[in-house]
């Protein structure tokens, strides 16, 4: 029971208080340069929650294996070897290459699977698919995972990884349809020249920021919620 | 070389002002949103990304003619990759709290769209030392945008310059400034304003263009 009440808290600090657009403004490109239409922002978004959920079940198996302090796999090498047992084998040194390999191997893998089977959404991404890979929040999401992997003492699971990296990627397609949302309604506005186009844009995403930053707190609500509800 | 592409100096001039990363191209908008609560870390993250962008170029420019089309971005990540590592270790070392403050945009520096464009754009067709200037000149582009939104935000939010008091003190902090919508309100105002100064200019340039004598 404790366990499910953390991922829900994590599950909704992913998703609506530390919206990944809205909060750590990871993603900005593609959050500005996709949302024009809201079939197109929903499709981008899915496609960003699916490689963010490849690539934080991998960079958590790399790190929790092979990167973090304190990992098996060197332990077991170095041990093989015959090094000092005193010596701690730190591989984090390496984790933004590796990283970095992980996330092109997911987009490369989408790539694939979305040409085979939606070649009409295939050909509406354009260029944008294969800049997934350069997208800010994909990378966020596998180092927020590493930064809880650091610790040895409270280490974080697969669920939980695997909690951060779906629902921020639903919190990524939340902010990017609701911005298309407003941005085909606003075709219809008078915005002042200067302002057309992304700055405008940008005004928007912050009244945006503004109306998510009053979900801080539900998280702790419903901490209270379930313990009173355990009580009963 | 051939003629069309642009010389050393170009590249430099340009990355300022004419192409400025930020409010011309509009690339590289997450560190630029992130880190300019305040002059301090912003300054770092310029100075972190000029010494990637810079490094990244010549590194790309030397292995130009080695470069496989299809495996291209993938070298240029990497070699970011590896010289945002070795800035990271830096700042770890050196300045452990800014290195704390600022994060994960230290390493998130790395999918920074600008040095990628960079390589992309300069140094993957011209030689090391026109990559270095354009290096250089985005680097300066991108230092003048920041410092602007910094600029913008830190005195209206804490009423400070660098940590130095500027506003008196009755002066109501606009807290939202320093949070994230103000990021987004204070750069949205900023790129109409220059987009508005350009028009200007371009309205006066075409108007003298014009005059009968």
């Amino acid at each position: 029971m404790d366990t499910f009440v953390t991922i829900v808290q994590l599950a909704i600090a992913a998703a609506v208080i530390n919206n990944f657009v809205l909060h750590y403004f990871v993603g900005i490109c593609s959050f500005l340069g996709v949302s024009r239409r809201i079939d197109m922002a929903l499709g981008m978004g899915l496609a960003v929650t699916f490689v963010m959920a490849i690539a934080g079940l991998l960079s958590w198996v790399f790190t929790y294996y092979l990167l973090r302090p304190f990992a098996p796999l060197p332990a077991w090498v170095w041990h093989m070897v015959g090094g000092d047992p005193g010596v701690t084998i730190d591989l984090s040194v390496l984790s933004y290459i590796l990283y970095i390999f992980v996330i092109a191997a997911s987009v490369q893998f989408v790539e694939m699977y979305i040409r085979k089977f939606f070649p009409g959404l295939y050909k509406a991404f354009g260029i944008y698919l294969p800049l997934i890979t350069t997208n800010c929040a994909i990378l966020f999401a596998c180092l927020e995972i590493m930064k809880q992997l650091q610790d040895p003492t409270r280490l974080w699971g697969l669920g939980e990884a695997l909690t951060l990296s779906i629902f921020g990627g639903l919190g990524y397609t939340l902010a990017i349809v609701l911005m298309a949302g407003i941005r085909e309604e606003m075709d219809r506005c008078d915005v002042p020249r200067s302002l057309r186009g992304p700055g405008i844009s940008l005004i928007v995403a912050g009244i945006l920021a503004m109306a998510f930053m009053g979900f801080a707190g539900v998280d702790r609500a419903i901490e209270t919620t379930f313990t009173v509800l355990m009580k009963k | 070389m051939s003629s069309s592409e642009p010389t050393a100096m170009e590249r430099f001039i340009n990355g300022i002002l004419p192409e400025n990363p930020i409010y011309r191209q509009l690339l590289g908008m997450c560190p630029t949103l992130a880190v300019t609560g305040a002059m301090k870390p912003a300054m770092t993250m310029a100075v972190s990304t000029a010494f990637v962008l810079i490094a990244a170029n010549l590194m790309i420019s030397l292995i130009r003619r080695l470069l496989k089309p299809h495996l291209r971005i993938l070298i240029f990540t990497l070699t970011i990759a590896t010289f945002v590592t070795i800035t990271d270790r830096f700042l770890a070392a050196y300045l452990y709290e800014m290195s704390k403050a600022l994060g994960p945009y230290v390493p998130l520096i790395i999918v920074n769209c600008i040095i990628i464009s960079r390589c992309e754009i300069c140094a993957a067709t011209q030689g090391p030392f026109t990559a270095f200037c354009d290096g250089v000149g985005m680097s300066l582009g991108f230092a003048l945008a920041l410092a602007s939104l910094a600029t913008v935000r830190e005195i209206l939010g804490s009423g400070s310059w660098f940590g130095i008091m500027l506003l008196p003190k009755e002066w109501p902090h606009w807290t939202i400034m320093i949070l994230s919508p103000g990021a987004f309100f204070a750069l949205g105002l900023l790129l109409g304003l220059a987009n508005w100064i350009s028009r200007r200019r371009q309205e006066a340039a075409a108007r003298q263009a014009n005059e009968p004598y």
